[in-house]
């Protein structure tokens, strides 16, 4: 066990390797310049070389590349070009949002599948399981900041329960999640709509299992086959979709964000690459990069503890 | 408790309590950071000027320039003396005095040899600022400058101290009648009264600016009335709207920020005047101002502010003439069209002004290649690597037809007698000669048809019917708020 972690950890080292050259020579590549862009179109051409001098953009590129990947390593991600502040505060503030956003989210959009799940599959074929497909459907197709729209229109506009978006801040706890329903609901209504039809689907195919006809044999119901038997098993598809969701929801909400306005991280992102702040670009997109890496070795590790075939295999 | 509850919000309602003293603003962009004297981004301004920040001059309402820091000043005979008398008394936010020590370091610091300011040109003409007493500065120029009082009040000549300097970026510490409370990154920035201003005090306890880019959260935001106005709403279509909703008013007015079809003066095909002046008959101003800014802006016919006093009229010599246009092609040698490119920036001036422009162009045979390009793409590639045929742009610095003496300026006009022109202007300060002088350049640019002149930009304010004292105009991009105030 402990080889097969040492080796998994040498190739997670590789794959950041590799990640953060890939991501230094992309944002390098594009062009425009951030000393120019913050001096705008009136600037003299020393005053942009002093502007560059104090960035630290007058260097060689391949020792920005060694400065900062040896920065991260110490835990420094820079310091960002426009707002002048490290970067690792900025994620920091910004996570504070879109990390409870993420689980709001991804909690709403649970709690509504599984339900959902679980009664159009026992229903199978019925009306209700009609009624359920046909809503995932609608749910899939519509996007979801047009749904969002529609959710300022009627409560925060007619209504006026919440505001049209914005972001208190988390001293008042209560202000803060107001403040994130309307924007979790409209991501997750799309999000609960796949896992519905992904639980339905897992759940469909357990039914057909050995051990659910043995469960109703011994004189269990449908319902309760499924409840007691069949939900366990479905469980690893829906999990490995609910995964994924997570990390789409943590990155991904950026448009959500600009409807909502809310100070998130895909908004910092976005922001940093139209300003050209490349090191909060780089850094940002480094960091997820190591979320999503921590997160699959983590998984391979417990897949490992739970079969040991995989620790030979790897 | 539910009935203690009921008398708290009968208590609110009561109307001693009901004048409002606090204000939330609502702009686009946020400031990259707080420092007016080291960036170009016109955000910074929008929330500090007059607030925070304050120079030896100021730019009124109207746009007219009015003592601030400095109460008077004397010009010396020869004109390359200026000595301020500063006001007394007035305090920096974090409590040290404002002195002349402090102007001669903003002055210092704006055109030392490493200054990273956006304007630097501003300052160039000071030759030495010397401290006379703590309360007189004199400032020697190299050469006589008419605009230089002008130049002072520019958001990028604000007074700023050696004690508060490194930390200006994050916690800017000014004059103003507002200090600097907190910045929420990517939401929002406060601003709390400055109790010991040296001027009239605000009738405003607390401001909050807020920044929503999108202009459908912008409509929701007014909508809510989460905010209680938005300066330079960003989505005219919704204006009639709030126009017939008694909750709001609606005031369009107007900026610095002359849109242009620029064109490559120094290539092929819009190294020719003909070929210029086609484009130039080629355009329907209106049409562009009613397509895509849905009906707001004001034609204009060179690159001077139509507000101003000393603006002339030309639209007359580019009116709209296809058949002209047309005639003015094949005149020129190219009867059979034209094909060039149309690079676009991202605002909506651009991009929708952009495809009725196109079109407009196609009508008398110029083909146009439209780019979409972001800020930072426009800038490397159009504006410093001068690779285009045509871009459109607002150009929202007040006072800068002197971009037209550049020739290394992105449009490469090259005119020796304009660049004559625009050095003589600055040596003279008597105004009636200036205002012949100006006038004389606006006509020079629209005769040689150097860029197709569009329209000045509007700038609509979305607020709520109660508030007075908001800036109508934008004589240089700010949101002072020291005389506004909430009425019943």
């Amino acid at each position: 066990m402990l080889r097969f972690a040492l080796r998994r950890l040498i190739s997670l080292g590789l794959s950041l390797l590799v990640a953060s050259l890939v991501i230094f020579l992309v944002v390098e590549v594009a062009p425009g310049d951030p000393a120019s862009f913050m001096l705008g179109i009136n600037a003299q051409p020393d005053t942009v070389a002093a502007l560059r001098a104090e960035l630290g953009l007058d260097v060689p590129r391949w020792q920005r590349y060694f400065d900062w990947v040896g920065g991260m390593v110490t835990g420094d991600f820079g310091t960002s070009y426009t707002y002048r502040t490290p970067v690792v505060g900025m994620v920091a503030d910004r996570l504070w949002i879109s990390l409870p956003l993420a689980l709001y989210a991804l909690l709403l959009s649970t709690a509504l599948a599984f339900p959902a799940g679980l009664f159009a599959a026992s229903r199978r074929g019925g009306p209700g399981d009609m009624a359920v497909m046909g809503a995932t459907q609608l749910g899939i197709a519509v996007p979801n900041f047009w749904f969002a729209m529609l959710l300022v229109l009627f409560f925060a506009i007619n209504l006026r329960w919440f505001s049209a978006g914005g972001f208190p801040g988390w001293e008042d706890p209560l202000a803060a999640l107001k403040a994130l329903t309307l924007p979790a609901v409209a991501l997750a209504l799309p999000q609960a709509a796949i896992l519905a039809r992904v639980m339905r689907s897992a759940l469909i195919d357990i039914l057909g299992e050995d051990f659910m006809r043995t469960a109703r044999a011994k004189g269990l119901t449908r319902g309760q086959a499924l409840w007691r038997h069949g939900l366990r098993n479905a469980l690893i598809p829906v999990l490995t979709i609910i995964g994924l969701q997570f990390s789409f929801l943590l990155a991904g909400a950026i448009i959500i964000e600009q409807v909502f306005f809310l100070p998130g991280l895909g908004r910092l992102i976005f922001q940093a690459i139209s300003q050209r702040d490349l090191i909060v670009v780089e850094s940002v997109v480094m960091l997820l990069v190591f979320a999503v890496i921590l997160v699959t070795f983590l998984t391979d590790l417990a897949y490992a503890a739970v079969d040991p075939r995989l620790r030979r295999r790897a | 408790m539910f009935r203690r509850t009921l008398t708290a919000l009968a208590l609110c309602a009561s109307p001693a309590l009901a004048q409002q003293t606090d204000l939330t603003l609502a702009l686009q962009l946020e400031p990259p950071h707080l420092d007016p004297t080291s960036a170009a981004a016109g955000a910074i301004d929008s929330v500090l000027y007059g607030n925070v920040f304050e120079g030896l001059t100021r730019f009124a309402a109207d746009g007219s320039v009015e003592p601030a820091l400095a109460e008077s000043w004397e010009i010396g005979e020869d004109g390359t003396t200026y000595t301020f008398t500063l006001r007394e008394g007035v305090r920096f936010h974090d409590g040290t005095a404002m002195d002349a020590e402090d102007v001669k370091f903003s002055l210092d610091r704006a055109r030392a040899e490493d200054s990273v300011n956006a304007q630097k040109a501003l300052f160039e003409g000071i030759s030495e600022v010397t401290v006379v007493d703590p309360r007189t500065v004199e400032v020697r120029l190299s050469q006589p400058d008419g605009n230089f009082l002008f130049n002072m009040a520019w958001g990028d000549a604000v007074i700023v101290a050696p004690e508060s300097i490194e930390n200006i970026k994050q916690a800017p510490v000014g004059t103003g009648p507002f200090t600097f409370t907190e910045w929420v990154q990517g939401d929002r920035i406060e601003l709390a009264r400055n109790a010991d201003y040296w001027g009239e005090a605000p009738a405003l306890e607390a401001a909050t600016f807020k920044f929503i880019s999108d202009p459908t959260a912008a409509f929701a935001a007014m909508m809510a009335q989460d905010i209680d106005a938005f300066a330079g709403y960003p989505a005219p279509e919704n204006l009639p709207q709030f126009e017939v909703d008694p909750r709001f008013q609606v005031i369009v007015g107007s900026t610095e920020g002359e849109t242009i079809l620029a064109m490559n003066n120094a290539e092929p095909p819009f190294d020719d005047p003909e070929v210029r002046e086609a484009v130039a008959h080629a355009i329907d101003r209106q049409a562009i101002i009613d397509g895509a800014m849905f009906g707001q802006g004001t034609p204009i016919g060179t690159h001077f502010a139509p507000r101003n006093p000393d603006y002339v009229d030309l639209t007359g010599l580019s009116n709209y003439d296809p058949e002209l246009a047309r005639q003015l092609l094949a005149d020129a040698g190219h009867g059979e069209g034209i094909s060039t490119t149309l690079k676009l920036p991202p605002p909506s001036y651009a991009r929708r002004g952009g495809e009725i422009i196109a079109a407009q162009l196609r009508e008398v045979g110029i083909e146009t290649r439209i780019t979409n390009l972001e800020w930072a793409q426009w800038l490397e590639e159009v504006f410093r690597g001068k690779d285009f045929g045509l871009t459109i742009v607002s150009h929202t610095e007040p006072f800068d037809i002197g971009i037209y003496a550049r020739p290394d300026y992105y449009f490469q006009y090259d005119n020796p007698d304009f660049q004559a022109l625009m050095t003589d202007l600055t040596a003279t300060t008597d105004p009636a000669t200036r205002s012949e002088m100006i006038a004389e350049a606006q006509t020079m640019i629209a005769e040689d048809y150097v860029n197709a002149f569009l329209f000045q930009l509007a700038y609509p304010t979305v607020a709520d019917a109660r508030l007075t004292g908001l800036w109508e105009n934008q004589p240089t991009q700010a949101n002072p708020l020291g005389g506004v105030s909430w009425t019943e």
